[in-house]
């Protein structure tokens, strides 16, 4: 077995007129954090839904060595691959723990119940607001719900879409803590982000995303010491 | 020779948009020709005859639900409105007919402004509901009442008639008819070309953002609808004066469902296409009600079948009918073309730099239990720009939503250059110089960056539905889309000002809004998280932006999250936390203030 | 006033209002599982009452040819669907439920209907051939379609409501019927007669009501159902398989709604248009629950019943204009109290 969790060969995504993408390859080595960063409208959302089943897609996905292009997104959330998406895609009307368990929705229910406690002690502030109804919680609270709803599909690949976008900057430092905290884990991590430099940092390895295609990757190390990247996506680090 | 190939043949010296405007001519004299073919069948004019009633309430029908987004199943009650009323004046007490169409007309519209009134406000799926009960509460009224004939009806009806001559005949009304069609087909081309249609557009998806920039949703929604009736009114005064008799039957839900299957069927794109739905739908019918009983044999009405399937199959493959299959035969619509020339827009003074221009006093705002803004008091100076900042949920929204008057105050005050605004509706606040982006952009995907940023430019035009339709405010539209212009070129998107918002990246958008907010010509800005999703560089140019707003007088006041971006650009910054002011002062104080820092920033920012 | 005449209007309203409230239910059913407003439910009842009653006559109901034309078709939807990825077991698997099965029931039909079976039998007979009905019906109209904006969905289901009334005209003729009851058990109470029919729909309504309002709420499948319609994207990323919801949805509303039928036809003549007239009265009961709530839906479809009763005791001739009029300030009240801060894009 390799130890590629997930592996993207050749892929192309129609997607409406604007994002697109064309032949782009990325590997996700099991217990690692990818990210793939790059501009609004590069192609990096698409890329995650296809990659999700959310898009039909032509190229090839593998996912621990078996093929899933034509797998429905059930199938795959069942098969251990779980997308946090960039709109979140809460349960409104549903209370915290509803959208929770409703996350552990294949799991037994044995499980659901140890994994809700697990859920509860990585996010204290769900636990909290238990029985808040999910479109009543700021922006920070629904990301972490977010998060903590896909984690409870015991997923072994977290794909995390703009996971920082619109939260302030203690927030992100949390949600970073915790992309840390999952790696360690033994959670594998694909990280779509738009905060370059916060990406970089928390990454093993990355990838530049600009206008559909793949243009650099690397090392997250030596892409955030690479002038090109500094200049576009980084910027001086001036506070 | 040698020229030749430099110099642009002919036709596409045309603009395209007067190219497409000779092709609806020629469309519309072609329909005149038709009954002068020799040897035409009867029955053929009868069937454009009936096409072209049915076109007329379904042109008002595409404004109202595909531009509007309001779903209506009473147009045929306004049908029925003006047939009763033309029969009753016209068969029993002799009126002519030609009189009775301005009573009819008068009384249907007046019907609208009631049902209107009670159906415009609701909201969702409950306006179409809505329309079912009255449409379908109406249509028995029409059968029991004894003054309208109850089921028989009223028979006969004059025809219509010209001195001596009378609309007998298919052929004769044929060109009533399809007058009135052509003439709604242009006027609402025009409407929807305008201020009003621009604020017609944006009830669907974006009638917040439109109230903020001073367009009275509920009013427009109103004027859609009675424009609609409007059209439906003709229809059924045509109607009485053909059929010669009324019964309450082709009113009923079933005839309003038909026309809105019909405007389903045209698509949404174009009020021409009420008329390809009518005849799609009208010569289906008919041959269907042909074809089946002698495909199948018996009496049953197998046309209801087949025409429910179809309906569900347009639906399924095309969910934007049959226009866009119409269009691409046509020629493109070319972009507009913006004058320069005329002379500019007047502008508001800006106040005094230094002078209070907002002043909050224990502004609160509570959700049922939830306290959102809890007393937060601050103010700022004229000529600054000025930073909100504060943790996911500390009130920052609410508190802009306060401020324009998109969200009642539960108690405290709010001045804007001495005079207070909480209490004012987002229009009235608009009207006195605050524009706003917001934190979820609020654009139109369909409509083109230019018409987006026009829609900010709405309460320094005046223009109004009868001027639109009669294409007597071109000289205000090329003032309103030169300022549009202008604005767009400012913020750096004039590349694509011909584009389809929708066709943007986010980050774009938002700074679409910001050129939107500025045709407002405001002097105080509000600007919801401008930075999020652009790049560093695009970050970079959108702070020269703001700085040089600010160095002509503009004050702005934003929130954001990217402290870089922040602390780089504003003068001044207030700081939330669970609805409540923790700290103030300039960006080198906040940074430093322990409470900012261990609610928002973190320790390593 | 007459005290009795008032009791027999309160009686007719209530077992009325019960029938309403059924099909009330289901419009509130299928709307918080797919956020279609329901117009094709009359349908399901129109041919529940009418299979129903010619299997009492011992005449073979044409609604098994369309129950296999719409096997066949719904057959040929889901593969081209899944045209992508589609292998031998599933279009066997597919095969068996939407050609084999209403193929066998068919045959079975043809088989026993000529034995003229207790009532109670050909209850039985009857729910077996709409039921399939209801899920196939998902499949072809409202699955291509699933994704769409409540009112697209809205007028779908209006297409297909006229489709089926169509061929509910085609099928039975404009002719009406009437069934045998279930049963003749009738018990005097004071002046009244309560009959084993009507109680049987006194307590179908409670109980459907009481046991959806259960579903719905307490376990996590019924969840997952309600949540396909809150979020249709977010239900796929939990695993949930929203075309199933959907097709579970439609086989509830297909039962209801042929109960519904079979139990009104004793009482009434029903023509192919019934059921669509007694569908928009639940409807109404429906929307005044705000398609939200099964109890609050019950109690106003036993109000709009008792009101029905009324009016055409005391102004049959406005009945229709004062039940309809009726439900504007409702819808008034309910667009005022649900707090729509904002309706998105569609």
């Amino acid at each position: 077995m390799s130890d590629l969790l997930l592996s993207i060969r050749d892929l192309f995504v129609s997607y409406g007129k604007v994002e697109a993408v064309h032949g782009v390859s990325i590997d996700v080595p099991r217990g690692q954090i990818v990210t793939v960063i790059g501009a609004n409208g590069a192609g990096k959302t698409t890329l995650l839904n296809a990659a999700m089943g959310i898009l039909p897609a032509r190229g090839a996905i593998e996912f621990e060595g078996r093929n899933i292009l034509r797998q429905p997104v059930e199938d795959r959330v069942g098969g251990g691959m779980t997308l946090v998406p960039e709109r979140r895609e809460l349960f409104a009307t549903m209370p915290v723990e509803d959208n929770l368990l409703l996350g552990g929705f294949l799991i037994s229910s044995h499980e659901r119940a140890q994994q809700l406690e697990e859920v509860f002690t990585r996010f204290p502030r769900l636990k909290e607001r238990r029985r808040q109804l999910a479109g009543t919680l700021s922006g920070g609270e629904r990301q972490m719900l977010a998060m903590g709803r896909a984690l409870m599909a015991k997923p072994r690949l977290l794909m995390l879409d703009e996971p920082s976008l619109g939260l302030a900057p203690l927030i992100v430092a949390d949600i970073f803590a915790i992309i840390r905290d999952l790696r360690s884990a033994g959670v594998s991590i694909l990280l779509v982000e738009q905060n370059a430099r916060a990406a970089l940092r928390v990454a093993d390895s990355a990838y530049v995303m600009e206008l559909g295609e793949i243009t650099l990757h690397g090392k997250a190390a030596d892409l955030a010491a690479d002038p090109k990247i500094v200049e576009t996506y980084l910027g001086l680090a001036t506070h | 020779m040698s020229n030749t190939s430099a110099t642009s043949p002919p036709v596409s010296t045309t603009p395209a948009r007067s190219r497409r405007s000779i092709f609806f001519a020629t469309l519309a004299i072609i329909i005149f020709l038709v009954p002068l073919i020799p040897g035409i069948p009867v029955y053929w004019i009868t069937l454009l005859d009936n096409i072209g009633l049915a076109a007329l309430v379904a042109i008002g029908l595409i404004l109202l639900t595909g531009v509007g987004g309001m779903t209506s199943f009473g147009q045929a009650t306004f049908c029925g409105f003006a047939a009763y009323t033309t029969a009753v004046l016209c068969a029993y007490h002799g009126m002519s007919p030609w009189l009775s169409l301005f009573i009819a007309v008068a009384i249907t519209m007046l019907a609208a402004v009631v049902l209107g009134i009670i159906t415009v406000p609701l909201s969702g799926h409950f306006l179409p509901l809505g329309t079912l009960a009255w449409g379908i509460a109406i249509f028995y009224l029409f059968g029991k009442l004894d003054f309208l004939g109850r089921n028989d009806g009223i028979t006969p009806v004059p025809p219509l008639s010209i001195g001596g001559f009378q609309f007998f005949d298919s052929r004769s009304i044929f060109y009533v008819i399809w007058v009135f069609v052509i003439i709604a087909v242009f006027m609402t081309c025009n409407l929807l070309d305008s201020r009003t249609g621009r604020a017609i557009r944006a009830l669907r998806g974006a009638s917040s953002a439109a109230e903020s920039f001073g367009v009275d949703t509920t009013r427009t929604k109103l004027i859609v609808f009675v424009y609609a009736a409007l059209l439906a009114a003709i229809s059924g005064w045509l109607y009485a004066h053909m059929q010669r008799a009324v019964n309450p039957t082709p009113f009923g839900v079933g005839a309003s469902i038909e026309y809105l299957f019909m405007a389903v069927a045209g698509g949404a794109g174009h009020p021409a296409a009420a008329i390809f739905g009518a005849a799609f739908v009208t010569l289906l019918k008919e041959i269907l009600t042909r074809l089946l009983p002698f495909l199948f044999g018996g009496q049953a009405h197998y046309e209801e079948v087949v025409f429910g399937i179809v309906l569900v199959l347009i639906l399924q493959k095309s969910r934007m009918g049959l226009w866009p299959l119409v269009e691409r035969l046509l020629p493109q619509p070319a972009d507009p073309v913006i004058d320069r020339h005329v002379p500019a827009l007047s502008q508001r003074p800006r106040p005094e730099a230094g002078r209070k221009i907002l002043d909050l006093q224990m502004v609160r705002k509570q959700f049922q239990g939830l306290v959102a803004v809890n007393d937060v008091s601050f103010s700022i100076k004229a000529g600054e720009i000025a930073g909100l900042i504060g943790p996911n949920g500390a009130g920052k929204s609410t508190t802009f939503n306060l401020v324009t008057g998109t969200l009642p105050l539960t108690s405290g005050e709010i001045r804007y250059l001495d005079e207070r605004i909480d209490g004012l509706s987002p229009r009235q606040i608009a009207a006195r110089g605050i524009g706003r982006t917001f934190q979820h952009v609020k654009v139109l995907a369909d409509m083109s960056v230019l018409d987006n940023v026009a829609l900010g430019a709405h309460l320094r035009g005046s223009a109004g539905v009868v001027s639109a339709s009669l294409r007597l405010d071109r000289k205000e539209e090329a003032q309103l889309f030169a300022e549009a212009a202008r604005q767009i070129e400012r913020v750096g998107l004039g590349e694509h000002m011909h584009k389809q918002a929708g066709s943007l990246a986010l980050g774009q958008l938002r700074i679409l809004e910001i050129a939107r907010a500025l045709c407002l010509d405001p002097a105080l800005l509000l600007l919801d998280e401008p930075a999020a999703g652009l790049r560093h560089f695009e970050k970079q140019q959108l702070s020269t932006l703001l700085r040089q707003l600010r160095s002509e007088g503009m004050t702005v006041l934003l929130v954001e999250h990217d402290m870089g971006f922040v602390m780089n650009l504003t003068d001044h910054i207030v700081v939330l936390d669970f609805g409540t002011r923790i700290a103030e002062g300039t960006p080198a104080e906040v940074s430093k203030h322990p409470a900012v820092i261990q609610a928002y920033l973190g320790a390593d920012a | 006033m007459d005290s009795t005449i008032l009791l027999f209007l309160l009686q007719d309203g209530i077992t009325n209002g019960a029938l309403y409230g059924l099909l009330g239910i289901v419009t509130v059913l299928v709307f918080a599982v797919t956020r279609i407003i329901f117009v094709p439910q009359g349908e399901f009842v129109t041919y529940g009452a009418l299979t129903l009653a010619l299997l009492d006559t011992g005449r073979v109901p044409g609604t098994i040819w369309l129950l296999i034309g719409f096997g066949v078709v719904a057959f040929a939807v889901e593969l081209w669907m899944s045209r992508h990825d589609l292998n031998a077991r599933k279009i066997v698997r597919e095969a068996l439920i939407k050609i084999i099965l209403p193929c066998l029931i068919a045959l079975a039909v043809i088989w026993l209907a000529p034995m003229k079976l207790p009532p109670w039998a050909n209850l039985l007979i009857t729910l077996a051939i709409i039921t399939p009905m209801g899920p196939y019906l998902y499949t072809i109209a409202f699955r291509p379609v699933a994704e769409a904006s409540v009112l697209t969905l809205f007028i779908v289901a209006i297409g297909v409501h006229l489709s089926m009334q169509g061929l509910g005209l085609v099928l039975f003729g404009a002719e009406g019927l009437r069934g045998t009851p279930l049963s003749t058990l009738s018990l005097p109470v004071g002046p009244l007669v309560a009959t084993g029919q009507t109680l049987s729909i006194y307590v179908l309504t409670l109980v459907t009501m009481a046991a959806l309002t259960y579903f719905f709420n307490k376990p996590l499948f019924g969840k997952a159902l309600r949540a396909t319609a809150i979020n249709r994207l977010g239900a796929r990323l939990v695993g949930i398989r929203t075309s199933l919801s959907g097709a579970i949805a439609f086989v509830l509303a297909a039962i209801i709604g042929a109960l519904t039928g079979a139990l009104s036809a004793p009482m009434t003549t029903i023509y192919y248009d019934t059921g669509f007239l007694i569908g928009l009265k639940g409807f109404i009961a429906a929307i005044i629950g705000s398609l939200a709530s099964y109890p609050l839906t019950v109690i106003a479809a036993l109000a709009v019943g008792i009101a029905e009763a009324l009016a055409s005791f005391y102004a049959s001739q406005f009945k229709e204009v004062i039940v309809f009029t009726l439900i504007i300030p409702v819808l008034i009240w309910l667009s005022l109290s649900s707090h729509h801060v904002e309706e998105e894009e569609e």
